[in-house]
């Protein structure tokens, strides 16, 4: 009875690495991706996708519903192509747009889908015509020493920021000649 | 000066005869193994020794080092806004480091003294010397049973501790903090990697269990036949298997997370 209940207790602890590695696996790791619930796949072309990485999450309003699967240069227009796949259960209008966009101030970016308002959805293969870059530091950071210095240039108000990508260049300068003083 | 370089060689060649007599005693150990599959009842009766009973600590450790992480982790992402990267930061640190080397610690100071003080008895009590004597190796019947079943019991273990740590870590940031628990879960879903990360923190335990045992087992083996001998091999087994481990997961981390 004693060798019974050492076996016993040997299976039980065994078990418990069993279980511990599926749910390290499962729960904790990338394994369930591999198998989880049916996606269609969506491409769509970036002028510059900044710093997204494949395995990136695809947002929308927030709520992860995809995965960035490959990026590539399209050797025609020079874009960058980000392929991803996103959850059967999540369908968006075909006049959708996509966006790269950062999570928090220095966190990873990530493809953030914004839906459209059109009555077809988007089918397995499609591409969103419709993409806003990835915000560039370096550029915005030029495009503020460039509006300084035609400040001082003509003492008018700075020119209203040219092209959508530069959308968020009040809030930055605002933030970098905070910090100046 | 004579006498001083005197016994520097003799503290050389010390060393080194100790260091050739482990590497001998370790391949013996090796040659042994596969035979006491054979008798697999006795390994079965060391992982239960070795492995089910070291559970208690390992778990309490894993339990209090997840809780812990997370809570210090906690207030160092909050001014970045990625408190929701808790989960991978503890989920990372935990299968990666923490998991192999704290289990391995804790295994050496478990599992390993108990192994070098009962080898070390049986050696005082010549039990070993008995078995010779009746035909029996020694280290197929008593050895070898104890290395397999510490090196099956320590992947075990180790994955056991990063798996109750990361639910430690999940009750502490979830339940009493308040992160998203989606974010929690999907960050850390989106990041680790089974092969690169849970995989290799497999090796490692593997590497540690074998190091942890060998060198329970050789100090054991080789212990002096008096109290205090064998209280000596207990504490050199201490001091060997963490300083080895230590060294060990430092070579192995920068083997396998160099390019990444």
């Amino acid at each position: 009875m004693a060798k019974k209940s050492t076996e016993t207790l040997v299976g039980v602890f065994v078990l418990l690495g069993i279980i511990a590695l599926a749910f390290l696996a499962l729960k904790a790791a990338n394994l369930a991706s591999f198998s989880a619930a049916k996606t269609y796949t969506v491409r769509a072309r970036f002028d510059n996708i900044g710093g997204l990485k494949k395995n990136a999450p695809v947002r929308s309003a927030g709520v992860s519903v995809g995965q960035v699967t490959s990026i590539t240069l399209d050797k025609n227009t020079y874009q960058g192509l980000v392929i991803m796949k996103i959850n059967e259960s999540v369908q968006f209008p075909v006049d959708s747009s996509a966006k790269i966009l950062t999570a928090g101030l220095l966190g990873d970016q990530y493809v953030g889908i914004e839906p459209g308002a059109d009555d077809k959805n988007l089918a397995n293969n499609d591409l969103i015509k419709q993409t806003q870059s990835a915000v560039v530091l370096e550029n915005l950071i030029g495009q503020l020493i460039f509006n300084k210095a035609a400040d001082a240039g003509s003492g008018s108000t700075p020119a209203p920021a040219p092209g959508p990508s530069l959308a968020p260049a009040p809030a930055a300068s605002a933030v970098v000649s905070g910090s100046k003083k | 000066m004579i006498a001083l370089v005197n016994s520097l060689g003799q503290a050389t060649i010390r060393a080194f005869t100790a260091l050739g007599h482990a590497a001998y005693f370790f391949l013996d150990l090796l040659r042994y193994t596969p035979s006491s599959l054979r008798r697999f009842g006795l390994v079965v009766d060391q992982i239960h020794a070795i492995g089910y009973r070291s559970l208690t600590i390992i778990l309490a450790s894993g339990f209090a080092v997840g809780c812990v992480l997370a809570l210090q982790m906690y207030y160092a992402l909050v001014p970045f806004g990625a408190a929701e990267s808790l989960g991978l930061v503890v989920n990372l640190s935990l299968v990666r480091e923490l998991g192999p080397v704290v289990t391995a610690l804790l295994f050496a100071g478990r599992a390993g003294t108990a192994l070098t003080a009962e080898i070390g008895l049986m050696k005082a009590g010549e039990q070993l010397s008995a078995m010779e004597l009746m035909a029996v190796d020694p280290r197929s019947r008593v050895l070898a049973p104890r290395f397999l079943a510490g090196i099956v019991s320590m992947p075990i273990l180790a994955v056991l501790y990063s798996a109750i740590g990361i639910l430690g870590a999940w009750l502490i940031a979830v339940q009493l903090i308040g992160v998203d628990p989606a974010n929690f879960w999907s960050i850390m879903q989106s990041k680790v990697d089974v092969t690169r990360d849970i995989g290799n923190g497999i090796v490692k335990s593997f590497v540690f269990g074998v190091i942890c045992t060998g060198v329970a087992l050789y100090q054991g083996y080789e212990t002096q036949a008096t109290p205090e001998g064998v209280a000596y091999a207990t504490t050199r087994t201490v001091v060997f298997s963490s300083l080895a481990v230590l060294a060990m997961d430092f070579i192995l981390t920068a083997m396998m997370f160099s390019t990444s």
